[in-house]
């Protein structure tokens, strides 16, 4: 699995035009290349906020929904009418199949509704949703990533804390605060950085809801791929994209791996 | 409790809330449930109504209105049903190969291998899913390039490597989601409680018996979880094809080519694989494999 791993990253050392093996001459010329490149930059930089942003949004929200599932699980048991009206919409099995489908479905779905829906009903109506439509999109998968790691970790979280903390006088802010969050806290930057590293290598759903003429580093990647000249370069930045995506996710894998360890 | 009562005197919002869970939940599921089934879901709705729609031959601009033609043609149309089929078997195969590997390589991890060994292989399976989706299929190009190191390394063998065609696609998608089958499966192999491989060999069955009558029904829930993996995403991936297939067309390819020329037929398209996703993940769900994933 990791052999045509390590080609690309050689390949990316390789001063040829042309990538082929076995490689002749090694050198940074490609890498010196691609740090000045101009579209590049723009490209990283593009992933980058496109990125960051999904993830602050997928944090937000994959939160909330393993509260909601904790919550429901907590309450469920006793509130008969929140049994009767909710679980036909909100039963958790759904919301759970909600939070999965959009990372189930393929890519090229997601990307085709998101762009159906921007190009088709809102820029008709006059509304343009131009690079936030990219990371709505990015978003929505996301939260998958965020709602997994907190909700692992929620349900092995002992709930007679906040009870007490409750019943000492806090309230719903402070109790979160001072002590819910502390306790979940590795499992949501985990899961956090495994949105980031998601959706900054994700390029099917970028391909179709990104605004002509913007571009994220994958669709940097693959325009250039369709062009043979500067396969060389294509091979570093790939080799970026593959470091700044396994970076977050070694980090994260760290997290949860000593939180376990510790508890 | 009456200090909470009095308390809800100076932090009214805390202990109303405190008091009323159904409040609680829906403000703490209102904003993820309007994102996803508002933003998401919806645009999935609206995508089926546009596929009733059709586009003016002259101007090329959507009309809206009713039409069947987008659906007859995926039935109709012989190189649609031609794609369509050769999407699913492609898909199939995926699915089977991965579950091939996976299920051996499940069992050694979880049953023979060492601690350590079992750790790092653990660790080599997650890695490379997240190694980048684009990375890997210029990886796997670079290699069974016609210069690339899969000729270079057979060279010596005297033959030469597959050219980019099906069966390349069929590798590259198994490389591409493979994790996603090896890791529930070991998981649920590593479940299984050792007495039940000791009694089944007590009773003088032979490991291919054992893993045949006593392993794959325990795993066949964390093989589906899998397969909703590598078979929908096998389902609807075209740039593989695109560049590992040499001129393979998959129903992605399809979509991917009408999204700008004739939404309506793309939107159209898209309704194959949400359709077999959907079922396929209500299935899971029926077996409560959708904990797994």
């Amino acid at each position: 699995m990791y052999v045509p791993l390590l080609v690309l990253i050689l390949n990316s050392f390789n001063q040829s035009n042309i990538s082929s093996w076995p490689i002749e001459t090694f050198s940074f010329t490609w890498w010196e290349f691609a740090a000045t490149y101009q579209p590049i930059r723009t490209a990283l930089l593009n992933s980058i906020i496109v990125a960051t942003g999904s993830t602050i949004i997928a944090a937000i929200l994959g939160t909330l929904v393993a509260f909601a599932l904790k919550g429901y699980e907590f309450f469920g048991k006793g509130t008969v009418n929140l049994l009767v009206v909710l679980p036909i919409f909100f039963g958790k099995g759904t919301v759970n199949l909600l939070v999965v489908l959009p990372i189930a479905l393929p890519g090229v779905v997601t990307g085709v509704a998101f762009s159906n829906t921007y190009n088709n009903f809102l820029s008709p109506a006059g509304f343009n949703i131009g690079y936030f439509g990219m990371i709505v999109a990015h978003a929505t998968f996301c939260i998958v990533m965020v709602f997994n790691n907190v909700f692992a970790r929620l349900k092995r979280m002992n709930p007679s804390l906040q009870e007490a903390s409750a019943d000492l006088g806090a309230g719903l802010w402070q109790t979160f605060r001072l002590v819910t969050f502390p306790q979940f806290r590795t499992a949501f930057v985990a899961g956090a950085l495994l949105a980031f590293a998601l959706s900054f290598d994700e390029v099917v759903v970028t391909i179709f809801t990104a605004p002509p003429g913007v571009d994220t580093l994958p669709l940097w990647i693959l325009k250039e791929m369709s062009r043979p000249n500067q396969a060389s370069v294509v091979n570093v930045v790939a080799t970026v994209v593959i470091l700044i995506s396994l970076i977050p996710v070694f980090i994260s894998q760290r997290l949860t791996r000593a939180q376990d360890e510790g508890k | 409790m009456s200090t909470n009562t009095t308390k809800g005197g100076t932090k009214p919002i805390s202990s109303y809330l405190y008091k009323h869970a159904r409040v609680r939940l829906i403000g703490l599921i209102g904003l993820p449930m309007f994102w996803i089934v508002g933003v998401y879901i919806f645009s999935l709705f609206l995508l089926l109504i546009t596929a009733f729609w059709f586009v003016d031959p002259f101007t090329s601009k959507v009309i809206v209105g009713f039409t069947l033609e987008n659906f007859i043609s995926i039935f109709t149309v012989p190189a649609y049903i031609s794609t369509s089929i050769r999407t699913l078997l492609i898909a199939l195969a995926v699915t089977g190969v991965s579950v091939i590997f996976a299920v051996p390589l499940g069992i050694y991890m979880a049953k023979i291998a060492r601690p350590w060994v079992r750790n790092a292989l653990a660790v080599a399976i997650t890695l490379p899913l997240w190694a980048g989706y684009l990375v890997k299929i210029i990886a796997m190009r670079l290699v069974f390039t016609e210069q690339g190191f899969f000729n270079w390394a057979l060279a010596p063998l005297g033959i030469s490597g597959p050219t980019f065609s099906i069966p390349i696609v069929i590798l590259t998608l198994t490389y591409l989601w493979f994790p996603y089958m090896a890791l529930p499966v070991f998981t649920a192999i590593r479940q299984i409680p050792p007495n039940l491989f000791d009694a089944s060999s007590d009773m003088g069955a032979k490991g291919f018996t054992t893993i045949y009558r006593i392993v794959l029904p325990l795993i066949v829930p964390a093989i589906i979880a899998g397969s909703v993996f590598t078979f929908s995403l096998s389902l609807g991936d075209y740039l593989v094809a695109k560049f590992t297939g040499g001129s393979t067309q998959m129903i992605g390819s399809i979509i991917a080519s009408n999204i700008n020329l004739n939404p309506p037929v793309a939107a159209a398209f898209s309704m194959v694989p949400i359709a077999f996703v959907v079922i396929y993940l209500m299935v899971a769900r029926r077996t409560g494999s959708l904990e797994r994933m």
